[in-house]
C-alpha cells in the first residue's frame, strides 16, 4: 500500500509525519534540530530516502542537513554559500545601495534526475547549486548579476529567493521568484535569466508595471504543463499560459487577493488552491475563518472549502511554502499555519482534518508519495 | 597542558546547540592548538576537528564572530579583542576554558 510522508519545517525544528495511503492515522517524528528554524525541507524525486533540510538561527547561521534514510538520521553537509566574485549592491528599503549579504536558505529544490544535485534559493536573493549531495555549493550567478539586480529591493521578509520550479520536460528551463524583484526564467540551466513579469501590476511601486520590483509570493505549476504557471502575488492571483511571458489576473471572486500559498491539484492541472489572507498589515485569515479556496477552472471562479476548518476566532497565516499535494488517486492536500496546525484533506479539499494542532509556527510543508 | 607535538590542549565550552550539532557530550571539548594560543587558533583547530561547526561561530568568508555569540575566558569578555591576541595563560595551561556563549535574547 502506498505511504505518504509529510516534511514539516517550523520555527523550532522539523517534523516528519508518515501515514499509509488512507491518510487517517499519522505517526509523528521530531522535533529534528529542535530550537532551530527550518525554513524548508524536501525529498529527492528519484530517491525518496534522500532528504535535504535548511536549518538556521540568528545565533549560529545556516546549516544544510541531509538524510539518506528518509529522515531517521541526519548529517550536516556543506554550508558555505559564497557569492560569485564581488557581489556588489542591491537596493535597500530606503532606495540606497546595500551590499549583498547571505542570510539563509529559504528553499531547497532537489533535482528531478539525480539525488546528489540540488538547488538552493537564498536571501539575499541568489541561486546556488550542489552536485555532490550538498557537500559544496556554487552560485548560478547569472541571476544575481542580471542587469536589473542592482535595483532589486527586499520585501518585508527580506530579499529572498523562495520559489524554484524546474521544467520536468526540459531541466534546462528553470523558473524562480524573488520577493520583491519578481519572477525570472532561465532556458539554459541557470546560466542566463530574463524577468518574466509582463502583466503584473503592483500599484505601490513607482512604476506599477515595471520589469522588476514585484512582490511575488509564490508560483506553482502542474508537472504535466510546466508552461502554465500560477502565481500568488502580494496582491493578485495570476496565471501565465506561455511560461511567464505574459500574466493575467485570475483573482475573480476571492474575498481578498492577498495571500502566500498557491498550489495545483496532482491530477487536475486546472484545479488550484489558495488561502486568502487579510492584509496589508494584519496577515491573518479574513473574518476569523480559516478557508482554503479552490478553483476548478484555472482561476477566476473560486469556492471556499471550510469543512473541518475553524469557522470562528481563527487568526492564523499560511506561509508561502506551507502547502503541498500528494499524488494518490484521491489527491491529498496539506497545509500548515502560523498557529502550528497542520491540516490534511484526503478528498482534494472537500473536507479537512488537523493532523496536529500545537507545533511551532509552520514555515513549510512538503509531501512525498511513497510506493 | 602541553603535548608532544608542541601544541597545547585547550578546553573549549560550547553552547548547547553546537554541542548537539557536533555530537559532543559534556559541556567542554579539548582541542589541541598550536602556540601561540589565540581565539583564531582555537577556532581553526575546533573547525578542523568538527567541520560541522564551520560557519556557526564565525562567518566562513569574513571570519568575523557571529553577532549573537561572545567569547569569554578567566572572567574577561574577549569578544571585541583581536582574534589573534594570545589567550590568558590559564587557558593555555588548561586550567580555565575558553567559553563560547550564545547571547541571551528573545522574549
Amino acid at each position: 500500500m502506498a505511504q505518504v510522508r509529510l516534511l514539516v519545517g517550523t520555527r523550532k525544528g522539523a517534523f516528519i509525519f508518515t501515514s499509509d495511503g488512507t491518510r487517517k492515522n499519522w505517526q509523528i517524528a521530531g522535533p529534528h534540530f529542535g530550537g532551530w528554524e527550518i525554513y524548508h525541507l524536501k525529498g529527492s524525486p528519484v530517491d525518496s530516502n534522500r532528504l535535504y533540510a535548511s536549518q538556521s538561527t540568528s545565533w549560529f547561521g545556516q546549516l544544510i542537513q541531509r538524510s539518506d534514510d528518509g529522515g531517521a538520521t541526519w548529517n550536516p553537509v556543506g554550508n558555505k554559500f559564497a557569492y560569485d566574485g564581488i557581489p556588489g549592491t542591491h537596493m535597500w528599503y530606503d532606495g540606497k545601495p546595500h551590499p549583498w549579504e547571505f542570510k539563509r536558505v529559504w528553499h531547497i529544490e532537489p533535482s528531478l534526475a539525480d539525488p546528489d544535485e540540488v538547488l538552493a534559493g537564498v536571501e539575499d536573493a541568489a541561486l546556488f547549486q550542489s552536485k555532490d549531495g550538498g557537500q559544496s555549493w556554487s552560485e548560478l550567478s547569472g541571476l544575481r548579476t542580471h542587469t536589473t539586480g542592482s535595483a532589486w529591493q527586499p520585501g518585508a521578509g527580506g530579499m529572498c529567493l523562495h520559489t524554484i520550479i524546474v521544467d520536468p520536460g526540459d531541466p534546462r528551463r528553470i523558473f524562480i521568484a524573488i520577493s520583491a524583484a519578481g519572477a525570472f526564467r532561465s532556458d539554459d540551466g541557470g546560466a542566463t535569466w530574463k524577468p518574466i513579469n509582463r502583466g503584473l501590476y503592483s500599484k505601490y511601486i513607482p512604476n506599477p508595471t515595471a520589469e522588476v520590483g514585484h512582490c511575488v509570493h509564490h508560483i506553482a505549476a502542474h508537472p504535466s504543463r510546466p508552461g502554465v504557471l500560477f502565481m500568488q502575488k502580494h496582491w493578485d492571483v495570476m496565471r501565465s499560459d506561455d511560461a511567464g511571458e505574459n500574466w493575467i489576473e485570475i483573482s475573480g471572486n476571492l474575498p481578498t487577493d492577498f495571500g502566500f500559498v498557491i498550489d495545483v491539484h496532482a491530477h487536475e492541472p486546472e484545479t488550484l488552491y489558495v488561502v486568502p489572507i487579510k492584509s496589508d498589515s494584519e496577515h491573518f485569515v479574513p473574518d476569523g475563518k480559516l478557508r482554503v479556496f479552490r478553483s476548478r477552472t484555472g482561476g477566476n471562479e473560486w469556492e471556499p472549502l471550510s469543512k473541518g476548518l475553524p469557522d470562528r476566532d481563527c487568526y492564523v497565516n499560511v506561509l508561502r511554502d506551507a502547502m503541498a499535494v500528494d499524488k494518490l488517486d484521491e489527491c491529498g492536500v496539506y497545509f500548515g499555519t502560523s498557529g502550528g496546525q497542520v491540516y490534511a484533506s484526503v478528498d482534494a479539499g472537500d473536507s479537512w482534518t488537523a493532523i496536529v494542532r500545537d507545533l511551532p509556527p509552520v514555515l513549510s510543508v512538503e509531501v512525498q508519495t511513497l510506493a | 597542558m602541553s603535548t608532544l607535538s608542541g601544541s597545547v590542549s585547550v578546553r573549549v565550552e560550547l553552547p548547547a546547540h553546537l554541542r548537539t550539532l557536533s555530537r559532543i557530550s559534556g559541556h567542554e571539548v579539548r582541542i589541541d592548538v598550536a602556540a601561540p594560543v589565540t581565539v583564531a587558533g582555537v577556532l581553526d583547530a575546533l573547525e578542523a576537528a568538527y567541520p560541522m561547526l564551520r560557519g556557526t561561530i564565525r562567518d566562513q568568508m569574513t571570519r568575523e564572530r557571529r553577532a549573537f555569540l561572545r567569547f569569554f575566558a578567566c572572567q574577561q569578555d574577549l569578544s571585541l579583542a583581536s582574534p589573534d591576541q594570545p589567550l590568558p595563560d590559564a587557558v593555555v595551561r588548561g586550567v580555565e576554558p575558553l567559553i563560547i556563549l550564545g547571547a541571551v535574547a528573545g522574549g
